[in-house]
């Protein structure tokens, strides 16, 4: 659609979300690495850029405005899949492959003292 | 596009092609990012990304963009009310933008390759390259796309073809930002906890 | 000024030479031919600028059947390596030029033989199918088209001009990288995929737009042929397979070209990243060019066995089914390259699930001809020829699926079988069947059914001596890309039975080209009106040959088969002849795909003021055609009556 109230609200609310990361990230070195959490960060963040995707891609590229049939859509759909089967897959099987690959020394002394008498 | 008279026209043909490039576009950069994550570990003696990577530079870079997506964005309401100074106006700055979003990330390369950090230091720097560089690449074809866009409707005024043209423009341009939202929080802030 | 390249790299011996002097000769006799006919106007306007999709087919499949003979050739040179080099023999190829003839056998039958095919067919049928008169975005279509000969363009050069890859048709790193292939030909290798790839990405999206925004109206996408369906998901699977083919080739030329380490040994590269990427790409691909095959299967069956197509439902939920399923297997090409056990389970699981809707699709066939009135036409029998055959293989594939049984068989001869049996018997078939059917369409007469039988008996029994033995060998241990192998394994007598297959499949080969000529010569007395063999889909509304607009007449469809249906009721009122509106010529495709075959050769042989003057080039030819105003001419409502007239004054 064209009205520019639909960038307006997509630009502020972005902008926000954009802020917000940050912020956040700001806020863990100010509790001296303590709140929020490594792992609440990296979730944080990527919940944070889907929100902004799902706003542009509203906002800007008006998805789920088509008149008839949704083609636009359902390609959008069926991207964000294959996307996910592509990056997720590839994630998978690399880190599974490296599971078996020599640890370094780091990994190899971990090991070492693990094991019964220690190293 | 062959019919049996204009009224049969589907001018939604051109909009949903495009839309399938930019579907394939994410498949490409899919491949990218999946290649920076299982490499960014992969330094090689050399720096890692929370030693190269300056998070306000870039939320600054995040910023510009997204405003001059959003700017195009406004030109596009201009172009729909038949405003030729209004869209002209509107892209022009979006290009501006763009173009200071591109100097920033040139200075930021130049800088990294400078401190011997560049692309053949390791696979994690050739990865960031790589992945950052090729949106970068995108952005400046989309300038070169966005200028000629804007001749032709200088040239001749908002009519079907340079509405067609401004649409398309607008829509990579558009997506371009939704690529680098992901760049931004895969990259810099990821990089940066 | 010239880079890398040097008068050394023209004298590639012997063999090499002789190809240099045959290419020197065939062209000069070939311009001479052209000149001599003074068919120079007519080439470049009917061909060479020509936006009608059917044109474009016509120009992949001719270019698709020379990269064929090549790379036929390369088969030739490699089973008479195999049978000759036992023991003490090492045959009359070394090992390097045999590597060199195995990469591009691969490389060119998959990208540059089969790929064009199936673009070639579904240019010359889709928009015929769909009741439209071209493709969503005619321009493209073309470039498209030249862009994939600006790739092939570039693999034969590699052949007289330098080396070629001796990496294998994927060429994995740290082979593939400039450590240890220094030399030019991965880089022919690299930009020639990357040129036609971009042609092909290009393709996918126009015909997906094609199917979506181009139907006649009526035509919802349940009353479309299956053609229509296999063709939809096939180009789906080109719009998102390719880009990681793209994104990997370029990581691998970065890594060559500006010392990068994405894939390296040194520098922390993972060259497991790069089999990766590049079998999330290479397993759609088979499917890119399987689905078309079946959908030409799904038109042929229920014409020849007189009986309408069994199932259409569950043939679109198996095509759609397969479409999606591609994308979860893909690590099933390399099982053995230590992933855990989880892992591989995981995608041997879901190789056994994808062959499900392959089986529902070859019940739904068997089920067609149950009962059906079967016509033993050339058609018919590359059907039966196919379903035997690639049944068969299929279940090698499915036997290889499990990953304990794929540690014995990984890279063997069975593999080897396997994949050929089904680029064959599918993808080969498919297009030997789909020629002969749409042929009378196309040039408005039939093809010579005795030559064509003979073709086929050829084809299959050279098919199974060649292949066969490989299975056999498999099992005996024998790998693939052996250039040599010691005596007394049993292996040798294997290895000349594949060769004398590779013969028999010649004299098929030959009896197709004696088809044509038969064929052509007697085109008088084979005329094909426009519904030879009493179809059921819309392409056999029109007259044969078709005209360029395709239809007078924007059909109305009003249910699936709609020709059938409309036939069943009799002859329609005449409308009256309407204005069409037809893309004008344009020779920009063919010079855009120029300047990318410029840059390709440019960049391989590092001649850097050539690659950007290429570069330039494009771009400016790209912003000339911005600036064309009028991009098409309009057909007048009573040229149209006219010509309509006259394609359907048929001598009987």
């Amino acid at each position: 659609m064209t009205s520019a109230r639909s960038y307006i609200i997509g630009y502020i609310l972005s902008v926000i979300l954009t802020l917000l990361a940050p912020a956040l990230l700001w806020l863990h070195i100010y509790n001296h690495h303590r709140f929020p959490t490594h792992p609440e960060l990296y979730a944080a963040a990527v919940v944070l850029a889907v929100l902004q995707l799902v706003v542009q891609l509203v906002f800007f590229l008006h998805i789920g405005r088509e008149s008839g049939p949704r083609w636009r859509l359902m390609a959008l759909f069926f991207a964000i899949v294959i996307v996910f089967i592509v990056a997720g897959g590839a994630l998978w099987i690399m880190q599974d492959l490296n599971g078996r690959m020599m640890p370094d020394q780091a990994q190899m002394l971990q090991y070492m003292s693990e094991q019964d008498g220690g190293i | 596009m062959m019919t049996t008279n204009a009224a049969h026209r589907t001018d939604s043909a051109p909009v949903f092609g495009f839309w399938l490039y930019l579907m394939s576009d994410c498949l490409l950069f899919a491949a990218l990012f999946a290649t920076y994550a299982v490499l960014r570990t992969n330094t090689f003696g050399g720096p890692d990304a929370d030693a190269l990577f300056n998070l306000p530079y870039a939320l600054v870079e995040t910023l510009i963009l997204l405003t001059s997506s959003f700017v195009a964005g406004l030109g596009m309401v201009a172009a729909s009310r038949g405003s030729k100074t209004g869209t002209l106006s509107a892209f022009i700055i979006a290009l501006l933008l763009g173009l200071a979003f591109l100097g920033l990330e040139v200075h930021e390369f130049a800088g990294l390759i400078a401190a011997g950090a560049g692309p053949s230091r390791s696979a994690f720097l050739s990865s960031y390259f790589a992945l950052v560089g090729t949106h970068g690449l995108h952005v400046a074809l989309g300038s070169f796309w966005m200028i000629l866009a804007l001749v032709h409707t200088a040239k001749s005024g908002l009519h079907q073809d340079t509405m067609r043209r401004l649409t398309l423009v607008s829509m990579f341009w558009h997506f371009l930002d939704i690529i680098w939202i992901f760049i931004f929080t895969f990259v810099y802030i990821f990089g940066s906890i | 000024m010239f880079g890398e390249l040097t008068f050394a790299a023209f004298n590639q011996g012997p063999i090499v030479l002789g190809v240099q002097i045959f290419i020197v000769f065939g062209a000069a006799a070939v311009l001479s031919l052209i000149t001599y006919l003074r068919r120079w106007q007519w080439l470049w306007k009917e061909w060479l600028t020509s936006l009608d999709a059917k044109k474009i087919g016509i120009m992949y499949l001719v270019v698709a059947v020379v990269m064929l003979l090549r790379g036929f050739s390369d088969a030739v040179m490699l089973r008479a390596q195999q049978a000759l080099s036992v023991g003490s023999s090492t045959g009359y190829l070394t090992a390097n030029h045999f590597d060199q003839v195995f990469t591009a056998h691969g490389t060119i039958m998959i990208f540059f033989v089969a790929m064009p095919i199936i673009f070639g067919l579904i240019n010359l049928v889709l928009p015929l199918q769909l009741g439209a008169r071209d493709v969503a975005f005619p321009f493209l279509n073309s470039l498209s088209f030249w862009l994939y000969a600006a790739g092939a363009a570039l693999i034969m050069l590699s052949l007289v001009v330098g080396e070629f890859a001796a990496t294998g048709w994927l060429a994995y790193p740290p082979l593939s990288e400039l450590q240890y292939s220094p030399g030019v030909g991965v880089d022919y290798w690299i930009w020639a995929l990357q040129i036609s790839g971009a042609g092909s990405l290009i393709a996918g999206i126009n015909f997906v737009a094609t199917i979506i925004t181009k139907r006649a109206p009526g035509m919802t996408l349940m009353r479309m042929p299956i053609f229509a369906w296999t063709a939809l998901g096939s180009m789906t699977l080109v719009v998102f397979a390719f880009p990681v083919l793209t994104a990997t080739l370029a990581m691998l030329a970065l890594d060559r070209y500006l010392g990068m380490h994405f894939f390296t040994a040194g520098g922390g590269g993972n060259m497991m990243m790069y089999v990766n990427l590049i079998w999330t790409w290479g397993h759609p691909e088979v499917y890119i060019l399987a689905l078309p095959a079946f959908g030409v299967f799904s038109e042929v069956v229920p014409v020849f066995a007189q009986k309408r197509l069994f199932g259409y439902t569950s043939m679109v939920a198996a095509t759609i089914s397969i479409t999606l399923l591609s994308f979860v297997v893909w690590l099933h090409h390399f099982f053995t390259m230590g992933a855990t056990p989880d892992v591989n389970a995981f995608f041997g699981i879901m190789t056994m699930v994808i062959a499900i809707p392959t089986g529902v699709k070859i019940f739904n066939w068997l089920f067609t001809m149950f009962r059906g009135r079967i016509i033993f036409a050339t058609p018919m029998l590359w059907f039966l020829g196919f379903v035997s055959l690639f049944t068969m293989g299929g279940m090698a594939g499915v036997l290889m699926a499990v990953p304990g049984a794929d540690f014995q068989l990984h890279n063997s001869l069975f593999l080897v079988a396997h994949f050929h049996t089904m680029i064959i018997s599918g993808v080969l078939f498919g297009f030997f069947a789909a020629v002969t059917y749409w042929f009378p369409k196309i040039f408005g007469f039939t093809l010579d059914e005795t030559w064509g039988k003979r073709a086929f008996w050829c084809w299959t029994v050279g098919f199974m001596t060649a292949f066969m033995p490989l299975y056999i060998l498999g099992f005996m241990g024998a790998t693939r890309r052996l250039d040599h192998y010691p005596a007394g394994l049993g292996w040798q007598p294997l290895f000349i039975v594949a060769a004398m297959g590779v013969v028999i499949i010649a004299l098929g080969g030959l009896c197709q080209a004696i088809q044509i000529y038969v064929s052509v010569r007697d085109r008088k007395q084979r005329v094909a009106g426009p519904d030879p063999w009493n179809a059921r889909t819309l392409e056999w509304s029109v007259p044969s040959p078709v005209p360029f607009y395709n239809f007078a007449h924007t059909p109305q469809v009003e249910g699936r088969d709609d020709f059938w249906l409309k036939k069943k009721r009799g002859a329609p009122p005449e409308l009256p002849a309407e204005d069409i509106e037809l893309p004008r010529n344009t020779s920009l495709g063919m010079f855009m795909a120029g300047a990318a075959f410029v840059a390709g050769f440019g960049l391989v042989w590092h001649i850097w003021w050539l690659v950007a003057f290429a570069l330039v080039g494009f771009f400016v030819l790209l912003v000339a055609r911005s600036f064309a105003d009028v991009h098409e001419e309009l057909l007048p409502a009573a040229e149209v009556a006219r010509l309509e007239a006259a394609a359907r004054a048929q001598p009987i």
